[in-house]
């Protein structure tokens, strides 16, 4: 069937079977920080922004984006790399495997929290597994990110 | 020295956290053939006819192997140095399964749909056989897993397949029965390990072509490059010559991608349609037929005399090496000799050991190795002697531990030549509050918050055995390459063995680019695996970089016009020592690609006749609900001795990620098999490893000693932190409940139960 939709800010049409996972489209589309860790929905390497928001894309349906913007990693290149240079200097990418889908819902939790607690931090990215890292090392650096950003809104409104 | 101890970010980093596509699935060729394995709902069973007509009939489908189109070829999967201690006992398939998930047909076709409606349709009949799924059962079980004529054992580890063995032997000193009689206090309990899944995020994966010159060459995900070209000549029949192996960015392994869970798929595919072909496993397959930790029963003896001197420690290993033998014999050594050295004043050990074969999925290699099983149970034992003696188990641990220059009976007679484990329990000590917090904590509201602690070690390589080399060349403009055979998984060793190399030359890290792992060009490397990589190819490193400073010298004479003692090279330029001319080694470089006799290009191996243990301190602090028994991490702290910490980002993450792993074994992680040996585990839902919010806060410190043979004094970190939460976890759980939990995992149900018969 057909659908038109945003990827990546780019307005696309195509014809899909109605079957076909949101995960494997992306990944066809050349989306390949998109990655699959599970078949149930349990490890949140798939996660991509759907109208801002963050969906596990192994258990979306390419079709119910339908008319809706979607973007991956590949279209956020300049917010994953100033996040990432965080994730970096703790060491904490490790395989890399899960950073993508990791730091996309770290993303979306910077727009969705205001100065969120551990706690809430722990609560919003419990579904993204890492079996690299203990978590430790991500979380000192959504710390120092998310300072970081306070500094950036504190200059500028100095300024 | 500048680089080494240096927080220096990963060479592959922004590449990594800006998604970019590295991964073995992300760069296969879009006409791969996609390849899926057809598996047995049966765990032991004889192939009487698979009906393929069918499926070979459905648009789309290339082909569909059977045990009647494979080599009979026997040979293992594990990723090990010829002549390979496992033994030889697969074929790619077979007429007989052993095991439910055991592949029973490959097929290939053009689309995953066309692939999985073929799945669907090939019959198989089988004659189901009786399977053996008690290992306790296994030895001298009249059900052979592997009666075949041509299995086989290149080693001598005891193995004999009419018996249902893959290994077994005796190792002791002195007289451990006479020793354990004259103690005053005894402990004699056995303690079980579960299998565990390694659960890497990336399953495993493999793409497969014919190159320009008609090789097969595979592209995998992988620990064991070099092996798996030997493992695939095996069981292709194929020349060694014909098979190029190349090894990308890689999702994580843990022991998990030291078999060669996924490769002959493709491989035996591309070999019969001359197509490339890719597989790349679900999760579920990845849970269901795989290479997770070896299931371990220690029976753990162990005596001390009345001031509390551990004076005996016998052990004896139950490994369950389910359907084939990878690993097998290997993994069941470390569980006595990398736990018993840990006590250094024992006048006597044994460590006797079984290794049996049974219908569930083959173990396989896992961070740790049988050290983590081991560990348990001996550390466990350690914490009931404290508590019979009723000592404080940290006391109890610094009057026996073992100290730097003794010699190890246990370790091979070794010297431990650098351990700082004392000041690792002193200082972990300190950071969790031991004196206040030990034992326990009445929280009041039905729950008690406790604390335990374990002592760990492993090794740096397997002595003897682990070779690693590195080539190293001068470019134009002066920069470096660094071509490695060591296989990068995550854990960063592209980065750190540049950071070594830097020091040497006296370069940045940037000025080094480093490659790895393709099997045509890089120099041999045994492959990531036994805690080598920074010890044994670190040191190669050191070597190759002073061989190549002397070819840099030797070139910088010659345009100097000088003799080479008269030159020196500071990284930036040789100089002459008399009247201070220099040659750039920009300028060198750019020279040595102009009518130029002298390569500047070195290579060197290594290999260590020692294997120095690191050692650490756990400790764990829980809650724990006396209503209900659940167990929540409240905090851990670990202190490690890996000698020189290369990086130390790095080796916090190996450190925090190992912890909380173990923290997965200790609490939540299991495999369980029904009746007929159906895996209830196949997937995250069933099979849960810690998310953030099952952890707690982990804390790593090092307590870093001087390993006079390793590169720059370092030794290993990769495996020993999965080794203390199991029984430091369970020795808090103890304080908290009186319930001694010897069967992994605690969990609230076992701690219910105990809690409910000490009150009756």
């Amino acid at each position: 069937m057909k659908i038109k939709f945003w990827l990546n800010h780019v307005e696309i049409e195509d014809e899909i079977n109605p079957d076909t996972p949101l995960l494997e489209y992306l990944r066809g589309k050349n989306c390949y920080s998109v990655k699959r860790g599970c078949e149930t929905a349990n490890c949140g390497l798939c996660t991509v922004l759907v109208e801002d928001r963050p969906v596990l894309s192994c258990g979306t349906l390419a079709v119910r984006v339908d008319g809706r913007h979607v973007v991956t990693m590949e279209g956020l290149q300049e917010k994953a790399k100033e996040f990432g240079e965080f994730l970096a200097d703790e060491g904490a990418e490790q395989c890399g495997f899960c950073s993508p889908g990791f730091i996309m819902n770290v993303l979306a939790m910077e727009k969705e929290l205001r100065n969120p607690t551990e706690e809430e931090i722990k609560e919003y990215l419990a579904g993204n597994l890492c079996r690299c890292t203990g978590y430790m090392g991500q979380l000192r650096a959504i710390r120092l990110f998310l300072e970081h950003k306070q500094n950036l809104i504190r200059g500028g409104e100095a300024s | 020295m500048k680089a080494v101890n240096a927080p220096i970010r990963k060479k592959d980093a922004m590449g990594l956290v800006t998604g970019k596509p590295v991964y073995t699935d992300d760069i296969a060729p879009k006409d791969c053939l996609i390849v899926k394995i057809l598996r047995s709902p049966h765990a032991h069973a004889i192939l009487r006819h698979i009906h393929t007509d069918t499926a070979r009939k459905i648009p789309g489908i290339i082909c569909v192997l059977t045990h009647e189109d494979v080599p009979k070829l026997r040979f293992t999967m594990a990723g090990q140095t010829f002549p390979e201690p496992s033994p030889y006992d697969r074929y790619i398939l077979e007429q007989r399964v052993r095991f439910v998930g055991d592949a029973v047909a490959i097929v290939a076709g053009e689309t995953p749909e066309a692939v999985d409606r073929a799945l669907k349709v090939i019959q198989v009949d089988y004659e189901v056989l009786e399977p053996v799924l008690d290992f306790r059962a296994a030895k001298d079980n009249k059900i052979l897993v592997h009666p075949e004529k041509d299995w086989k054992a290149l080693c001598e580890v005891g193995a004999d397949n009419k018996r249902n063995l893959c290994a077994s032997g005796v190792n002791q000193s002195g007289d451990v029965e006479k020793v354990l009689s004259e103690c005053v206090y005894r402990v004699e309990e056995t303690y079980h390990t579960k299998a565990n899944q390694q659960a890497m995020m990336e399953t495993f994966r493999t793409y497969t072509y014919l190159d320009a010159f008609g090789r097969l060459t595979a592209v995998s995900s992988t620990q064991i490059p070099f092996h798996v070209r030997r493992i695939l000549a095996n069981a292709l029949g194929v020349p060694k010559s014909q098979v190029r192996v190349i090894k990308p960015r890689i999702g994580g392994g843990f022991g998990a991608k030291q078999t060669a869970v996924s490769e002959v798929y493709p491989a035996l595919v591309t070999m019969m349609t001359g197509r490339p072909a890719e597989i790349v496993f679900s999760r579920e397959e990845s849970q269901t037929a795989s290479s997770p930790r070896h299931e371990m029963e220690v029976r753990v003896r162990l005596g001390a005399d009345k001031n509390g001197i551990i004076k005996a420690i016998d052990l004896y290993t139950l490994s369950n090496t389910g359907a084939f033998g990878e690993h097998g014999p290997t993994t069941v050594g470390l569980s006595g000799h990398k736990s018993i050295p840990l006590y250094g004043k024992t006048e006597s050990y044994r460590f006797c050991y079984d290794v049996v074969y049974t219908h569930v999925m083959s173990a396989g290699a896992y961070r740790g190795y049988g050290a983590t099983q081991g560990i348990f149970a001996l550390e466990s034992a350690v914490n009931e002697l404290a508590v019979k003696m009723g000592m404080d188990p940290v006391a109890l641990r610094q009057l026996n531990m073992i100290e730097e220059g003794q010699v190890m009976p246990a370790y091979y007679d070794g010297v431990n030549t650098s351990c700082h484990l004392s000041q690792c329990m002193i200082r972990a000590k300190e950071m969790i509050g031991w004196e206040e917090k030990y034992p326990y904590k009445d929280m009041g509201n039905g729950k008690v918050r406790s604390v335990g602690v374990a002592m760990a070690m492993q090794g740096s390589g397997i002595s003897g055995v682990d070779t690693g080399a590195v080539s190293l060349k001068v470019n134009d403009d002066g920069f470096y390459s660094l071509m490695v055979g060591a296989t990068d998984m995550g854990t960063g060793c592209d980065t750190i063995l540049a950071q070594m190399a830097a020091d040497c030359l006296e370069c940045d890290v940037d000025d080094i680019v480093v490659y790895g792992v393709d099997t045509d060009t890089s120099p041999y490397d045994s492959g990531s695996y036994a805690s080598s990589t920074t010890y044994i190819t670190g040191m190669a490193v050191v070597k190759t970089c002073e061989k190549l400073k002397a070819r840099i010298l030797a070139e910088g004479a010659k345009i100097l016009g000088c003799r080479e003692d008269l030159v020196k090279f500071d990284g930036k330029k040789v100089f002459r020592l008399d009247n201070k001319k220099s040659v750039s080694l920009k300028d060198i470089g750019n020279q040595s690609m102009c009518a130029n006799d002298n390569a500047l290009f070195a290579t060197e191996s290594h290999f260590s006749p020692v294997s120095p243990p690191p050692f650490m301190v756990g400790m764990a602090e829980v809650e724990v609900d006396q209503e209900t028994g659940k167990v929540e991490m409240i905090d851990y702290v670990a202190v490690v001795d890996c000698g020189t910490v290369i990086n130390p980002n790095l080796a916090r993450i190996q450190t925090e990620g190992g912890i909380v792993q173990g923290i997965g074994m200790a609490l939540y992680e299991d495999i369980i098999y029904d009746e007929k040996g159906k895996n209830f585990n196949n997937s995250f839902m069933q099979y849960k490893i810690p998310s953030r919010l099952d952890v707690g806060t982990v804390r790593v410190e090092f307590e870093s000693s001087y390993e006079p043979s390793g590169p720059f004094g370092a030794k290993s970190i990769g495996e020993i932190v999965i080794n203390t939460p199991s029984p430091a976890i369970a020795a808090a759980v103890y304080q908290a409940t009186k319930v001694n939990i010897r069967e992994l995992p605690i969990t609230a149900e076992k701690l219910y139960k105990g809690m409910k018969e000490n009150a009756n």
